[in-house]
């Protein structure tokens, strides 16, 4: 015999295991115990297959692995004993889950038992089918099962109608098998049956609306006379619980009138009699009744309204409230939330002893109650609400300060009656907790301080007083130092003091004092001492006579370790040294910004960038329309333009602290317009170095050379680009020239990547939303051909696009056996529907229409290769292209290329979160150009992988994408000036 | 619905457990060891629910052992006590002791007690007598089968002998 296989004793290994001290010794132990059972299970060892199984589950709950166990289960299963069935079963409900194959194994094994001729042995096979039972074996099983509900012995029945629950919630189609035989169970005396026929039921109504109906219609009368007989019932010793007999039928049958009468009248006029007679007579002063009076309550709450009824409820409710008990309270609080819906007005007057349980020191009743007090309140509570809660918020717990902190801000945001009451419950907020608030919340504050221009004064001032007394919440800090940045004149002028205030006398030198407390000390984060940063140099044209002062402490940050922060002081010296001209308009105070968008932004959508077109270009306002001459300070005027009026600035606003203006130009219809007229704007901000100027034009010019045949309205706007007058020269618009500039002089040559920009900004809704207003797209172009497609979608279809390429002969020849073909990748389907002629005459055009359907809708893009051949005298000629980009969707493919060189860029700065960018392809080097100006017009890209072609060169690499990555954030533009000038010099 | 039973020791020890709905073992482990980290710290004094993960844990203490049953956000919290009570009640009849429940031996008998109690997440039978008598007849039913086993075992053994 094997040596092992007789092996310890189950009580001598469990022994062994807890005597262990170390979790190395425990492994070692069970390790050793495992091989040996490893070992019986080989030599198929029969004597202690039980004992084995039994160690297996004791170190299956210590959390070991013991799937080669799982074979040993199905053979014990297997064997016609009732003790190795026992514990085979047992095994398998513990060792097992539904998921396992193994279970398919044990299919057969447990139909044979449920037919055995032992009941004991049928239920053991009934209770493993209830614990474990996946949607096959619900299916195989189902008759069996549903035959043993009238089987002779009560215990089976039970336990067969707990099973039925089971399969019928895997297989719902099951159930109306089931619905006859539970109706019969409810007539059972045996509470056993009768509980499980009652849950049973539950299970069927919430499964089939078939069975609810006949239940409704067949039992409910039944179920409340059983009720009655329960709840009218003498002592009985064995279901007592409590004084209460059967406390459980009672809660399943209410639960089961519960659903029975919801929204069904005649049958909750039906139960009405006995629920008040459960709610008045059950005894409260033990678990056992308020459990029932609670299910009852939850009863009358949800079946159809009787005014006396719900009386009564809230009532009970009531005094759950002002019970000692814990448990009492939390179901009461629990309730009363589910009560809101129905009687708002009752449970307004337990809002004092609702307060209070915010207050407890249980934090389950907290929470809960705070999520009832979020409900209550209104516009007529919410100031004294407030109060309580953020008086509340010093003395509660580090724990629960975040939850709390986060319902204030949400109600007061919502129900706020007047701006300078919210502004001051929020700095409540911020000074005691401003640790939790989060990012959006404050920004949403610093969003109505801006809206709110005769509370600047106010806002600014109070900030300033919060900041002296505490300087540990960090947002608090950067409100404040936002504000002083901004206002920081009106502070130390006391301008716009209101009444309520006291005066206060700060200097410009106390100002500045609070700013620099914020950058240095050491807990600032990186955002908070970036926007202390922007606030001195701020500060530094509002208080000429600190400027000395502020360059120093801007100074102190040229060393600093981290990137930002050194940049920013580095650029932000620049300024202060060598732009004294430009300096008070680059730091003018941030126009108003706009709550719609900020809003909107909030709610998820993009409201930024709409949709785009080429043929947007003549919506382009002009409003920045300046001439060549004298470009600089134009555009710095332009930006220290007030009446920010309508703005629909799509700019981050909070990233763009620096306040240059985005909105002066933004005149509607064109959001896109305003989005594109701030990013040109901003190159030209830049253009204040004469060398950066020169190397940015070169850079808009490089693709400009506009090939002579071209007819597209296109290159007008890149010729406007380069008198730098139409600056808002629709970037799309030029990107879907680039293969014409890149390939304009070879008549046919691959134009792989086009129109790579169009679809960066747009959301897909937004496209949608505006019907089948889809731009067009010059899909191929050479200087013989062009293809254009025009976009349309079937309403109500959206993953269906239909495309109408249009082919135009540019050239004097006549091109016959024109064929164009198309591929698109697994997630299209294409339909291609024949040309309307094979012959292209000499300057016509013919049309040909296609479908495709995106399966993966709103995911991916369309794309398609394209590839055009045709015979021109004679000579067969190849055209071939990638369609990489239709309009509504991102750019989110690649093509790589061999000669290609790669290079990465992802956005740095605290706020950008790292999921969002794309890899492009660059072919030609004017593509580059032109991908690079779009790119900056998208806030929400975070990185960049791009193949660069071989003539750019790695100089202006760094540049453009130093560029790049600053015109998302305007803070940052003027290093470029500072750094090339620095190069420069 | 119940969706799973645990039995932990105030060490943090698990002592039983029992899954209703589908868990993987890597979850299970997870639940246990959130769980316990949950309801081990609290108080003595606070109340026996605690919201976990969307739905509620119901649980309760007798002498080192918590009992905690998970239930949905909707179901009854008072019930679900009174059903880990009944489950104690009848251990306590069939054991004559809970505290005997800490020392492991015995523990298959916890798991037959508590599929007489429960099957799929439902309570089976309310009457506590019920419960131990069929436990009792299943244990009986084993020792008839072992001892006639035996009986024939030691009848073989001497006749081959």
């Amino acid at each position: 015999m094997n040596p092992f296989s007789s092996g310890t004793r189950l009580r001598d290994m469990i022994r062994a295991i807890r005597s262990c001290k170390t979790a190395a010794e425990e492994r070692a132990v069970v390790r050793k115990e495992c091989a040996a059972i490893r070992a019986a299970i080989s030599e198929n060892d029969q004597d202690y297959r039980h004992r084995n199984l039994a160690k297996l589950m004791f170190i299956h709950m210590l959390g070991y692995p013991t799937h080669f166990g799982q074979m040993e289960c199905l053979k014990l299963i297997a064997s016609s004993g009732f003790p190795e069935k026992r514990i085979g079963y047992l095994a398998l409900m513990l060792l097992l889950d539904e998921r396992q194959e193994v279970l398919m194994l044990v299919t057969n094994s447990l139909k044979q038992d449920l037919n055995h001729s032992n009941q004991y042995i049928i239920g053991l096979a009934l209770c493993a089918l209830g614990n474990i039972c996946s949607a096959e074996m619900a299916r195989d099983l189902a008759p069996e099962v549903e035959r043993l509900l009238q089987f002779r012995d009560p215990n089976i029945r039970k336990k067969a109608a707990l099973c039925s629950i089971r399969i019928i919630k895997k297989v719902p189609d099951l159930a109306e098998n089931f619905i006859n035989p539970a109706a019969s169970l409810l007539r059972e005396k045996h509470h056993g049956v009768l509980i499980t026929a009652v849950q049973l039921c539950t299970d069927l109504c919430k499964v089939s609306s078939e069975a609810l109906e006949y239940f409704r219609e067949k039992c409910t009368e039944g179920l409340v006379k059983t009720l009655k007989d329960m709840a009218n019932s003498s002592y009985s010793p064995e279901y007592d619980v409590a004084g209460i007999t059967d406390p459980f039928l009672h809660i399943r049958l209410l639960k089961l009138l519960r659903i029975l009468g919801q929204g069904d009248p005649d049958a909750s006029d039906c139960m009405n009699d006995i629920l008040a007679q459960v709610a008045t007579k059950i005894e409260s002063n033990k678990n056992a009744g308020n459990a029932i009076l609670y299910e009852c309550v939850g009863t009358i709450m949800s079946i159809e309204d009787n005014g006396g009824l719900r009386v009564l409820a809230i009532n009970i409710l009531g005094r759950f409230l002002s019970n000692r008990d814990n448990n009492i309270r939390y179901v009461a609080l629990n309730m009363l939330m589910k009560a809101m819906t129905v009687d708002a007005q009752a449970v307004q007057r337990h809002r004092a002893t609702i307060l209070e349980c915010v207050k407890d020191s249980d934090a389950s009743i907290r929470k809960k109650a705070l999520d009832l007090v979020y409900l209550l309140v209104n516009e007529s509570n919410v100031k004294p609400l407030t109060k309580e809660l953020i008086e509340y918020l010093e003395a509660s717990d580090q724990e629960f300060k975040g939850v709390l902190t986060d319902k204030i801000c949400s109600l007061v945001e919502k129900f706020s009656p007047e701006k300078i009451w919210y502004i001051d419950q929020m700095l409540k907020v911020l000074s005691e907790a401003g640790s939790f608030v989060k990012d959006e919340v404050w920004h949403a504050l610093i969003v109505v301080i801006s809206n709110a221009s005769d509370l600047h004064g106010y806002s600014v001032r109070a900030l300033y007083r919060a900041l002296q007394t505490t300087t540990e919440q960090e947002s608090l800090v950067r409100v404040a130092v936002w504000c002083i940045g901004e206002y920081g004149d009106i502070l130390v002028n006391n301008v716009g003091m209101l009444d309520i205030e006291e005066p206060i006398t700060v200097t410009e030198s106390d100002a500045v004092d609070a700013v620099e407390v914020a950058i240095k000390r050491h807990t600032s984060d990186l955002t908070t001492k970036a926007m202390a940063l922007i606030a001195l140099l701020k500060l530094s044209s509002r208080f000429p006579s600190c400027s000395a002062r502020i360059k120093d402490i801007i100074l102190q940050n040229k060393q600093s370790f981290v990137l930002e922060l050194q940049q920013r002081s580095i650029e932000f010296n620049c300024i202060l040294q060598k732009h004294q001209n430009i300096r008070a308009a680059l730091v003018e105070r941030m126009p108003v910004l706009d709550e719609a968008t900020f809003s909107g932004r909030r709610a998820g959508s993009l409201p930024t960038s709409v949709s785009t077109s080429t043929g947007t270009a003549h919506n382009i306002p002009n409003g920045i329309a300046k001439p060549a001459a004298a470009p600089v300070a134009d555009l710095l005027d332009l930006s220290s333009d007030d009446a920010p009026a309508p703005s629909s600035s799509g700019g981050d606003f909070l990233q763009d602290l620096l306040g240059v203006d985005l909105s002066t130009a933004s005149a509607p219809p064109s959001k896109l317009g305003c989005t594109n007229g701030t990013d040109l704007r901003n190159i030209r901000v830049k253009s204040t170095s004469k060398r950066w100027y020169n190397v940015l034009l070169d850079l808009l010019s490089i693709g400009t050379s506009p090939p002579a045949q071209s007819s597209s309205s296109a290159s007008d706007i890149l010729s406007s680009i380069q008198d730098n007058t139409a600056s808002l020269a629709n970037l799309n618009g030029l990107t879907s020239l680039s293969p014409l500039s890149a390939n304009g002089n070879s008549p046919v040559s691959p134009a792989p990547v086009m129109d790579l920009l169009d679809g960066f900004g747009p959301s897909p809704q937004k496209n949608e939303e505006n019907g089948p207003a889809y731009p067009s797209l010059v899909a191929y172009e050479s200087s013989s051909l062009r293809m254009s497609f025009n976009f349309s979608k079937q309403p109500g279809n959206p993953q269906t696009t239909l495309i109408q390429a249009t082919f135009t002969n540019l050239s004097p020849n006549v091109y016959n056996d024109f064929l164009f073909q198309a591929a698109v990748p697994k997630f299209l389907q294409l339909h291609l529907d024949p040309a309307s002629s094979n012959t292209l005459p000499a300057n016509g055009s013919i049309s040909q229409s296609m479908k495709v359907t995106n399966s993966q809708h709103g995911k991916k893009s369309l794309v398609m290769r394209i590839r055009i051949a045709y015979k021109m005298n004679g000579k067969e000629v190849f055209g071939r292209g990638a369609s990489q980009q239709f309009p509504p969707f991102r750019v989110r493919d690649q093509f790589w290329g061999k000669d290609k060189r790669r290079a990465s860029f992802v956005r740095h700065g605290p706020t950008a979160a790292r999921s969002d960018g794309i890899h492009l392809h660059l072919a030609a080097r004017s593509e580059f150009v032109l991908i690079f100006s779009s790119l900056t017009m998208k806030q929400d890209l975070n990185w960049v992988d791009l193949l660069i072609p071989d003539d750019v060169a790695r100089s202006e690499l760094e540049l453009t994408f130093s560029s790049l990555t600053m015109m998302q954030d305007l803070n940052k533009v003027d290093l470029l000036i500072s750094d090339d000038e620095a190069r420069s010099e | 619905m119940i969706h799973f039973v645990l039995l932990i020791s105030r060490q943090g020890k698990v002592r039983l457990t029992k899954w209703y709905s589908t868990y993987s073992q890597k979850e299970r482990t997870k639940v246990i060891r959130e769980l316990s980290g949950v309801i081990l710290t609290r108080g003595p004094k606070l109340c026996n629910f605690v919201e976990w993960r969307g739905l509620k844990v119901v649980y309760k203490r007798y002498a080192s052992l918590y009992f905690c049953m998970c239930i949905d956000p909707d179901g009854n919290e008072l019930e679900i006590l009174e059903i880990i009570h009944h489950y104690v009640e009848v251990l306590d009849r069939y054991f004559g002791s809970v505290i005997e429940l800490t020392s492991l031996i015995i523990c298959r008998k916890a798991y037959y007690i508590l599929d007489e109690i429960l099957i799929s997440g439902e309570l089976q039978e309310p009457g506590k007598r019920t419960i131990v008598r069929a436990v009792a007849a299943q244990d009986s039913l084993v020792e008839t089968v072992k001892e006639q086993t035996g009986s024939i075992s030691t009848i073989i053994a001497q006749a081959s002998k």
